[in-house]
């Protein structure tokens, strides 16, 4: 192994609002290893590769790259300085072809205009080079995520990247492409490149990566090498106790179908079709997951479901009643809760207090004749806040001060309590630490117990194994798969379904 | 802990507003120093000449009552996320309006003025709701939409009173008003009028509708982040449309009190401007309705008090300008003194995270 070539010295990272996200961070890289840096959903990890990437400032500490201390104002220095990133969300122009993204920014140009046929050919020259295989002439938005990431690691190396983060790029990949992934990433190691690979899947980090580092509350727990520690050693480093998600479930009576989604169809602005004559059900009292790749159609169906979106054409029958076409504000007195996948985007405003965005989406229960009710506010914000375990300094602390578990624990509160009778949950625990998901989830097993029904996306397969009755997989805005034995499903087998390579019959899907 | 970290943060503010608020005096008294003969006399009447005599202080008052309509104004229209300025176009055409009713409908005492001031309401509220429209329509902005319409309102404001009722011995004012259509003095020996009631029920009305009412709570989060309103239920649309209708209705009922209130006749022959105002005392407010008329106040005194300077002195009032536009830029400016809160930040960041480790041990 190399020379150590990245180091950082009692780095810490304080954001606006006083959220400290990193605390005396130590750790090193060495040149050609592959090093993971693991820990739960919002210990510091990605705050800490965005320090050393130049997109957030350092609060105070050292950062030594070959040997010398350097300070980076933007990501344009980290590239100079030879360091590339792939973020978790992929950072491409959908409407490019895959070597105009490539080339951007740094672009050879032919007269005014790009020189297209260059940006090809070097593509082609490039993809060859690493064996990553990307089709050049085709748009972004028509090649899959497996093949996006690849584009974007080559884009990194396309800038001259020596050393290349990776912040969890298995979380949108279906198990098959994660392999493939590993693979590449194998051979640019043995080319000479140095990865940091985030992650908190230990099975990845121990099959990839030759050292770790356990980041846990923002601070660095120690190095080690990924030989001499197993799993569970790991996992009780990053968590600080064993976590398992195994729930008991009472066995349930499902009642009848109370929603009934039929023919549906949407196509986004691109003209993609994302929803394609789809047809599943939901039955009274019981936990429907769906699994997918992302962009499959599964948050475009949940939109139209909560009538965020209108559909194109179809119907969505909920107790004899037609959803679609009906307002938000409709939809939720019908019944409908909605946690939606984006918690900062649509789940709460985060500028504003706690309180606020508790009584949010059912402000007429809080006021008569159209002024509110402090004391009836105050009273519920406060039951709230103690079933549901936020932890906040008070009702008025601006929520965007809270961890990213406590925000969504105040979501989960405000759905969960809205008196709804179907609840659509879209990535409830993304993002969220060990501690708030398995709180989450002891809840939603609570609402399924109270007879309510409860439709799960999630990208999170144990997630959804360890809470569904049922699971339907999502491919190309259409079911895939129907899964009603839960015990027997594996993801191994979720994942052929995910990536089209499975295909339940017809009369199966019927009885979604 | 809960009232601590409240207080602390509001702390920030309040040093902030005065901050900034004495840096632009401390550079209005640097410039009357360079400029002034007397710079000791001016700046004594620009400190303390609204307080000089009865009437310079009523002054300050009548001064204010506009301000503060046009503070409310903005406050609820800008509280939308919308940075209309129909304001203007509000103000300026319900004087048009108040006037055009006192002086050609002959109407009984009481039942004139309101009548008057209702129409001015009616028609400002109808006039602030245009930029949403062409918005929705055409997606241009609201702001460039709202200060070119200033314009047009004006003009068009000003041309329906020379056609009608232009007084022709005068030349460029209108002929007078109906006795029955003046709001009357409240003050003997001053101008101030019984606007002054109005103003404090119109500001007691919007702290309960801001604060205390479903609406205000809508508005804010609609204001704050509208894809989460709109996921919540709240009828973002709705919201938005009354925001502008009330923040319009509010501009236009300040013009028609100023115009029946202050006037005889019409007068405003150059356009008249509120809405800049009202963004420095929503400002310096805070946002909060409670506060308008006490920063109106403060912007009404410096204005009178530089008045006073200016009379028989070498000093001319526009010096307010340079305060205002001072004030404005430095509360506006999120980064000013943006380090002290965020050195304390830091540092209680790294209490909190200390007190943690210990309780963890």
């Amino acid at each position: 192994m190399g020379e150590e070539i990245l180091r950082v010295e009692d780095l810490t990272k304080i954001y606006p609002g006083g959220v400290l996200a990193n605390y005396n961070i130590n750790f090193s890289v060495n040149k050609g290893e592959i090093h993971a840096l693991v820990g739960e959903n919002g210990a510091g990890k990605s705050t800490l590769m965005k320090m050393l990437y130049g997109i957030e400032e350092i609060t105070s500490g050292k950062f030594y790259l070959y040997g010398k201390e350097v300070h980076f104002h933007s990501s344009k220095d980290a590239i100079a300085a030879g360091i590339g990133m792939v973020h978790q969300h992929m950072m491409l122009v959908p409407s490019l072809t895959v070597a105009e993204n490539l080339v951007l920014g740094i672009e050879k140009k032919k007269g005014l205009f790009l020189d297209k046929k260059k940006a090809i050919e070097e593509t082609e020259a490039i993809s060859k080079k690493y064996n990553l295989y990307v089709e050049a002439n085709k748009r972004v938005r028509d090649i899959s995520i497996g093949m996006k990431q690849k584009l974007e690691i080559l884009k990194t190396m396309y800038r001259g990247a020596k050393i290349i983060i990776l912040d969890e790029p298995t979380a949108v990949l279906a198990p098959q492409e994660t392999e493939e992934l590993f693979e590449q990433l194998l051979n640019l190691k043995k080319e000479g490149y140095t990865i940091l690979f985030i992650s908190h899947k230990l099975q990845e980090v121990k099959y990839l990566c030759d050292r770790l580092t356990v980041l846990k509350d923002g601070r660095s727990i120690g190095t080690y090498n990924v030989a001499d520690v197993t799993p569970e050693e790991i996992s009780r480093l990053m968590v600080g106790r064993d976590v398992k998600l195994e729930y008991d479930k009472d066995e349930q009576e499902f009642g009848d179908r109370i929603l009934t989604v039929d023919h549906l169809n949407y196509t986004d602005k691109f003209g993609t079709k994302k929803v394609d004559d789809l047809h599943f059900s939901l039955r009274a009292g019981e936990v429907l997951g769906i699994a997918g790749i992302e962009g499959n159609g599964q948050k475009e169906a949940m939109d139209i479901l909560t009538g965020n979106l209108k559909a194109e054409s179809g119907s969505i029958l909920y107790r004899g009643k037609e959803l679609t076409g009906m307002s938000i504000t409709d939809n939720r007195k019908a019944g409908i809760a909605h946690v939606p996948e984006d918690r900062n985007l649509n789940g709460c405003a985060p500028e504003m207090s706690v309180r606020d965005n508790l009584i949010a989406a059912s402000m007429d229960k809080f006021s008569s004749h159209s002024i509110l009710n402090p004391a009836a506010i105050e009273d519920y914000c406060n039951t709230c806040v103690r079933d549901f375990r936020v932890k906040t300094a008070g009702l008025d602390t601006s929520i965007k001060s809270l961890s990213g578990g406590n925000v969504q624990k105040a979501i989960v509160a405000r759905e969960f309590t809205a008196g709804a009778d179907v609840i659509v949950l879209n990535q409830p625990t993304r993002g969220v630490d060990v501690g708030a998901m398995e709180f989450i989830h002891k809840k939603i097993l609570e609402m399924r117990a109270e007879k309510k029904s409860l439709i799960l996306v999630s990208a999170d397969l144990a997630e959804l194994r360890a809470l569904s009755d049922r699971i339907i997989v999502f491919h190309k805005g259409k079911v895939a798969g129907v899964l009603d034995d839960i015990s027997k499903v594996t993801e191994e087998e979720l994942g052929l379904y995910m990536l089209g390579l499975k295909q339940d019959s017809d009369e199966k899907l019927k009885e979604a | 802990m809960k009232t601590a970290g409240k207080k602390k943060f509001e702390w920030y503010g309040i040093i902030r507003v005065t901050a900034a608020i004495l840096i632009s005096l401390f550079i209005a008294a640097a410039i009357i120093f360079v400029v002034a003969d007397d710079p000791m006399t001016a700046l004594y009447k620009f400190l303390l000449g609204p307080f000089s005599t009865k009437r310079n202080f009523f002054n300050v008052i009548e001064t204010m009552i506009p301000l503060v309509f046009c503070g409310l104004a903005i406050n609820v229209m800008h509280k939308s996320g919308l940075f209309s300025m129909a304001a203007d176009s509000s103000f300026y055409f319900s004087g048009v309006v108040a006037a055009s009713i006192a002086i050609a409908c002959p109407m009984p005492n009481i039942v004139h003025q309101i009548v008057i001031l209702a129409a001015a309401m009616a028609v400002g509220g109808l006039i602030s709701v245009i930029p949403i429209f062409i918005k929705r329509k055409t997606g241009a902005s609201e702001m460039v939409v709202s200060l070119m319409m200033n314009y047009i309102f004006f003009n068009f404001g000003y041309w329906l009173i020379r056609k009608n009722f232009l007084d022709p011995t005068n030349g460029s004012f209108s002929t007078p008003f109906q006795k029955t259509a003046t709001l009357g003095k409240m003050i003997k020996g001053t101008n101030t009028h019984y606007g002054l009631l109005i103003m404090v029920a119109v500001v007691i009305f919007m702290w309960i509708l801001m604060d205390k009412s479903k609406f205000g709570r809508e508005l804010k989060l609609t204001g704050s982040n509208e894809n989460f309103a709109r996921y919540a239920g709240i009828k973002v649309t709705k919201v938005v449309f009354l925001s502008q209708l009330i923040g319009g209705m509010l501009a236009g009922l300040g013009g028609g009190v100023e115009m029946i209130g202050m006037y005889k006749k019409f007068q405003w022959i150059t356009s008249v401007s509120y809405v800049w105002d009202g963004i420095l005392i929503n400002l310096l407010a805070g946002t909060r309705p409670l506060m308008i008329p006490v920063s109106a106040f403060f912007i009404s005194y410096i204005r009178i008090g530089a008045l006073v300077m200016s009379r028989g002195g070498d000093v001319d009032s526009e010096i307010v300008s340079i305060i205002q536009g001072i004030m404005i830029l430095l509360i506006a400016s999120e980064r000013f003194l943006y380090q002290m809160k965020k050195r304390k930040e830091e540092r209680e960041a790294l209490q909190n995270q200390s007190l943690e480790a210990e309780g963890a041990n």
